[in-house]
């Protein structure tokens, strides 16, 4: 099974670690990965801020990269999430077109594709789960408050067979972190004070760590996190079902 | 994303002013959080509620397809039972139409149960600048009416307000103890000023939940029961609608009635579901039908579905910035989600701040009982409201260079390394006051390596 890796800009930036976990995960349960190198940015930032008709390149070279895979795995719901609605080209639309069916975040990529039973993980510390927006609503990772629809959750399925781990209960199970991409410097205020509130509710529960699918809100909590000098940290999923003492 | 030409605070702005004080933001927010929590429970005791929204969606969609035939009949329908129909195009028409009808009998006070359409027409400074007095019967609007402030919230108008404020309101104007905060009391205080008012005025508006093209008949939802003490009480009625209001027939009212107030406040229905089809002997009922820019929303093919709309307020309530910045902050009438997506129809360049005003998180979409795609269309209201060139153009340049830098590799790597780097080793150059992420938030530790770097270096040495 042939593998593109697809990592988020600000996580090949900045949390290279969770890219690296991934990419071990994906390794040790028989996947031939692939990291195609020229790979940038899904375009997101822009298309969100209203610049959508800006991200002609960043498709095309995305297209170019991850163009030929069997699967598309990315860290990160919120960029699949992107791709999966957004990816269009004027040039070779049957390629996006192609893309699109094939990306994944890692969490339902390793419960519906690879259907992962067992890891061999273990991570003995408390830890509160936080249900990216988008991965939730969007890719439907899990089954989000507002349905009247049978409970589910693809990243909590996985973190279930981790040893050692407790997962926490929170008060909001899936209220938005207020990252929102450039929301979270044009509207500063809101944005900081539904962080503050997320990482609350999971300090309240008493997590030692906080885990998402996608880097971006994590990035955003600890930023919170940190600026109040908390001893919790944020890990993304992958390098808890990467971990092993 | 301050407009240029007007001096008004968006958004923003506002928010930040309202999170001035954060316990009054924890307050707001976990009231509302509690009518959200209320409607979940209300939502999970009907296993059909599903269901129930997609056939509420499909009946909306009919309706949009078929609004003019459907106006038509409910029009021909209403006349057949005796009540008189007006068409006003836009506000203006609106409120020289209810101006006229109350000039033309010498009335100069009326009473008014709820109506957002009043507010989106700005119907109460209309009148009450040509010598007309209008009291607000709904206990929550009579209380924002007396602060001077519109309401901040489509179904709970003074959800902003605590009860002790409400206390000092009362006593200023209605007379109630110094200090006085008991909501019972309080109530008991506006129901005798309501009553003195429902007995003595001649004129009696009302909003209009459900308009039913079959029958010619209107239903109004209040759980106070003022619309019917107004309306019943008065010598004419004059109920105003926007032109989505329609439903087709009688038979659908079941469908919206089990939505609307378990989504607006988890109760199982209002207390009153009042119809109204014709007048009592000697009386009038007056319909005014408002396109005021729904006409144009309909033509909107990515955003006509906002017309679905039927006014339950569960989107605000779900909505975290809604939460945590307040009604106000969206200065429309109708905030929150909903508000951002049908105000910049009416005024691009007046709400360009409001589409911006999300997360896209989607929850709006998702309590929505009519299924309206909130989030899809506030980020499709994005791109038209950036193309229109309602943006700042430092956000535009700044927005085209990055585009320009993701799009090639080799520049994508550089800038990478280099903000790397500044993080790392000249701090201050990001951690100062003109970085609006480092006011409450500490900036992402730079690594030494990006795992592109890491991973070139890992082939490598696997070679």
């Amino acid at each position: 099974m042939k593998v593109a890796l697809f990592v988020p800009c600000y996580v090949d930036q900045f949390y290279p670690k969770a890219a690296i976990a991934t990419l071990e995960l994906l390794e040790k349960l028989g996947c031939e990965v692939h990291y195609p190198k020229n790979q940038t940015c899904c375009g997101q930032p822009m298309a969100n801020s209203g610049y959508e008709h800006l991200t002609g390149g960043c498709n095309n070279l995305f297209i170019d990269n991850f163009s030929g895979f069997d699967y598309i795995v990315c860290p990160s719901g919120s960029c699949t999430l992107h791709i999966k609605e957004h990816l269009h080209s004027n040039e070779n639309e049957g390629l996006a077109t192609e893309i699109r069916k094939r990306v994944f975040e890692l969490t339902e990529f390793l419960v519906d594709i690879l259907q992962v039973k067992t890891l061999e993980a273990s991570f003995p510390y408390k830890v509160g789960m936080h249900q990216s927006c988008h991965g939730l609503r969007g890719l439907h990772i899990a089954q989000m408050t507002e349905l009247v629809a049978p409970p589910f959750s693809k990243p909590t399925q996985l973190l279930s067979m981790v040893k050692g781990l407790e997962l926490v209960p929170l008060s909001r199970a899936d209220d938005c972190c207020g990252f929102g991409g450039t929301f979270c410097v044009v509207e500063e205020a809101v944005s900081s004070k539904m962080g503050k509130d997320r990482v609350n509710d999971h300090i309240a529960h008493g997590a030692q760590y906080i885990t998402s699918a996608d880097l971006s809100c994590l990035m955003h909590l600890e930023g919170i996190l940190r600026r109040e000098t908390s001893d919790v940290k944020v890990i993304h999923i992958a390098e808890i079902l990467n971990h092993s003492i | 994303m301050s407009s240029t030409t007007t001096t008004t605070k968006d958004h923003p702005q506002l928010a930040a002013i309202f999170n001035r004080d954060e316990p009054r933001v924890n307050w707001h927010d976990e009231t509302l959080w509690w009518v959200r929590a209320k409607r979940d429970i209300a939502a999970h005791k009907l296993p059909e509620w599903e269901l129930l929204r997609e056939t509420a969606s499909q009946i909306k969609n009919n309706v949009l397809s078929n609004l003019s035939s459907y106006l038509e009949q409910f029009e021909a329908n209403a006349i057949k039972n005796g009540v008189i129909v007006h068409w006003a195009a836009n506000a203006e028409e609106h409120n020289h139409i209810v101006h006229q009808l109350l000039s033309e009998r010498g009335i100069n006070r009326m009473v008014k149960s709820k109506s957002m359409l009043t507010e989106e027409c700005h119907l109460n400074e209309f009148l009450a600048q040509r010598g007309i007095d209008v009291i607000d019967s709904d206990l929550g609007e009579r209380i924002v009416q007396l602060a001077g402030e519109p309401p901040s919230h489509i179904v709970l108008p003074c959800i902003h307000k605590k009860k002790e404020e409400i206390g000092d309101i009362f006593h200023e104007h209605l007379g109630s103890a110094k200090g006085e905060s008991d909501p019972k009391i309080l109530t008991e205080t506006a129901r005798q000023h309501l009553r003195e008012i429902f007995l003595t005025r001649r004129a009696a508006l009302t909003g209009v939940n459900f308009a039913i093209a079959q029958t010619g008949e209107i239903v109004i939802c209040t759980n106070e029961g003022n619309a019917d003490m107004g309306a019943h009480l008065a010598d004419i009625h004059i109920a105003s609608m926007g032109m989505e209001k329609i439903i087709p027939e009688r038979k659908h009212l079941g469908v919206f009635l089990r939505l609307l107030t378990r989504s607006a406040t988890g109760q199982p229905i209002t207390t009153y579901s009042s119809h109204f089809s014709k007048p009592q002997d000697g009386k009038e009922i007056h319909i005014i039908i408002v396109d005021n820019g729904r006409s144009i929303q309909l033509g909107r093919e990515d955003f006509r579905n906002s017309l679905k709309c039927i006014r339950c307020g569960a989107c605000m309530n779900t909505c975290p910035v809604y939460r945590k910045s307040g009604g106000h902050s969206y200065h429309t009438a109708v905030a929150g989600p909903i508000g951002s997506i049908l105000a910049p129809n009416l005024d691009m360049e007046k709400y360009a701040d409001l589409p911006f005003a999300s997360t896209l998180c989607g929850s709006c979409s998702n309590v929505c009982p009519v299924k309206i795609d909130i989030h899809d269309q506030l980020y499709k209201w994005r791109q038209v409201i950036v193309k229109a060139g309602y943006t700042p153009k430092a956000k535009t340049i700044a927005m085209k260079g990055m585009a320009f830098t993701l799009a090639s590799p080799t520049l994508y790597r550089a800038a990478g390394k280099m903000g790397r780097w500044t993080f790392k080793h000249a701090p201050f150059a990001v951690n100062n006051g003109a970085n609006p992420w480092y006011k409450h938030r500490e900036m992402p530790k730079a690594p030494e390596q990006s795992f592109g770097e890491w991973y070139a270096k890992r082939k490598e040495n696997k070679k």
